[in-house]
């Protein structure tokens, strides 16, 4: 039985689909069977950050509706080995994600996956819900900004009360916080919350903290997700987070701001 | 496993008792449907879960111009699009609530004990943005004063744009209550962690209800109807755990 994940915010462009991705990748890396699901209908997104949106046939879309199998709508990762992307249809509308289809679809996901990994889109309608409907456990993405943080937290809320766990009154979803875009320098000048604070209003156990980095937007217009990336600092934050949700301790890094930011403070430059 | 016939009272086929709800007010100026549907997009866009299948009263004390039961019909209709179930009506003029009954709506008198001040002082002057109507305890029935209910016991946080009531009874939170969320209770409540929304004790009026909490954060705190503002409370008492209660008229909160 596959363990389904979904990616959610509340908020939208705090970095779901970026997560997304690299999430997916580091599982399918560390050996385990992964599937990454575009649940961003009509705006989809994850195919071109997985590099794959010229390989796509078929959707989720088609496979509820019954054009096409599942065998014809996944698209096999060309760079990691266990890794596959169904991608969203940019042409549906998100009604179109019925539950009876959703949960046919992840189902029949289940039987051949490790894990499913669920983008969903902004918001708290339709397509947010059919994503978190069936979560084991959920990456909450947020930015240290009060907004976020807010939408963060009221989905949470519908997490706790609207998910299937939630409606059969079993285990409840299991919680991980993701930090975002983290600029540890505007955080120390109070521009931003800081990573207690955030961890202190959610009331949620801290998964990773993702740096603010050129690296993600280098990444993304290459179609390459960033963990790919050697080297690159919010690369080594998602293996870190990977590797935390996988039961291993490592510690948090990039959290303090850097020598010449430091510097820079104090000199003005 | 239980046989009807070996109780008396289930062999009924019901029984009618009175109970305590709150309900949220829609304070209608006017019957512009148009209008109002707009201001529901925006409210209802703000928080979908909240007003999914939520019943709503119309307070039709402050409508001007008459109003008739095809005014009524569009506006039920309306507001059933919306999600909203639309239950009964209060105030207003005699051929108002003669309009409102004659469209499917039940009247509700006013709540003996003042109420309506009561009403006013729990809904703070600045509009919260996540819910429209304030939630206003209305009786649903005259004999149900004496009614005490079980204390609720809320396990997880309350989040962001969840509204928790403990009809007739206490409220323990174990976790925290979140900016943006609101518990309500008939009786005192208790908040284990850290208090950040909006705690109504003695939501019907009850002046002896208490409310305790671990941290003290809140966005609005009341008794009774007699309320405290974030901004208009004390800062020795912010981030610290205590205990409010009334003390005649006036809000009282102690260290603990
Ligand atoms: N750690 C980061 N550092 C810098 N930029 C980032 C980071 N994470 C995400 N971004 C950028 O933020 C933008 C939004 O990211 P992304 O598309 O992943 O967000 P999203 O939450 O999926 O958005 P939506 O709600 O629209 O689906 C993108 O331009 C992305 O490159
Ligand atoms: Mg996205």
């Amino acid at each position: 039985m596959a363990k389904i994940i979904v990616v959610t915010s509340g908020k939208g462009g705090v970095g779901k689909t970026t997560t997304t991705a690299s999430f997916a990748v580091g599982l399918a890396q560390r050996g385990h069977k992964t599937v990454a699901v575009d649940f961003d209908v009509g705006l989809r997104n994850l195919d071109l950050i997985m590099g794959c949106e010229r390989r796509v046939v078929y959707d989720f879309v088609n496979v509820i509706n019954g054009e096409a199998n599942l065998n014809q709508a996944l698209i096999k990762d060309k760079r990691v080995e266990n890794l596959y992307v169904l991608p969203a249809s940019q042409t549906r509308d998100k009604e179109a994600l019925t539950k009876e289809g959703v949960a046919k679809t992840l189902e029949e996901l289940s039987k051949s996956f490790d894990f499913i990994v669920c983008d969903s889109p902004a918001g708290i309608e339709h397509g947010a819900l059919m994503a978190m409907y069936y979560a084991d456990e959920a990456l909450i993405v947020t930015n240290p900004e009060v907004s976020s943080v807010r939408d963060s937290d009221r989905i949470l809320g519908i997490l706790a009360s609207k998910s299937r766990r939630a409606e059969e009154v079993e285990e409840p979803v299991r919680e991980h916080l993701v930090i975002t875009r983290y600029a540890p320098e505007r955080v120390s000048e109070g521009e931003m919350l800081g990573m207690d604070d955030i961890i202190e209003i959610l009331g949620v156990p801290l998964l990773g903290v993702i740096p603010e980095s050129q690296a993600v937007l280098n990444s993304s217009n290459a179609g390459t997700p960033v963990i790919l990336t050697e080297g690159s600092d919010a690369g080594q934050a998602y293996t870190d987070l990977v590797a935390r949700f996988l039961g291993d301790e490592r510690a948090h890094r990039f959290l303090t701001a850097e020598k010449k930011g430091f510097m820079r403070r104090w000199f003005g430059g | 496993m239980s046989s009807p016939a070996s109780q008396s009272s289930a062999a009924l086929p019901f029984d009618l008792k009175g109970s305590v709800f709150t309900l949220s007010v829609m304070h209608l100026h006017r019957l512009n449907l148009e209008d109002i549907g707009l201001r529901l997009d925006e409210k209802v866009s703000q928080a979908p879960q909240f007003f999914a299948n939520m019943p709503v009263v119309l307070d039709l004390g402050g409508l001007s111009g008459p109003a008739t039961s095809t005014d009524f019909a569009g506006l039920i209709a309306l507001l059933r699009e919306k999600g909203l179930v639309p239950v009964a009506a209060r105030r207003g003029t005699e051929s108002a609530q003669a309009a409102a009954i004659e469209a499917g709506l039940a009247i509700l008198s006013e709540a003996p004990g003042g109420s309506r001040a009561h009403q006013r002082e729990v809904s703070p002057p600045s509009e919260s943005p996540t819910k429209a109507p304030d939630p206003t305890p209305a009786r649903a029935a005259a004999d149900s004063a004496g009614a005490r209910h079980a204390t609720r016991v809320v396990a997880q946080p309350v989040r962001s744009g969840q509204q928790i009531y403990a009809a007739g009874g206490d409220l323990i939170a174990l976790r925290m209550v979140s900016a943006g969320a609101e518990i309500l209770a008939d009786g005192n409540i208790h908040i284990l962690g850290p208090l950040r929304g909006r705690a109504l004790a003695g939501a019907q009026g009850d002046e002896t209800a208490h409310i305790i909490c671990q941290s003290l954060e809140a966005e609005l705190v009341s008794i009774a109807g007699r309320y405290r503002l974030f901004d208009e409370i004390d800062k020795s008492v912010l981030g610290q755990a205590v205990h409010i209660y009334l003390d005649g008229d006036r809000l009282v909160i102690d260290r603990i």
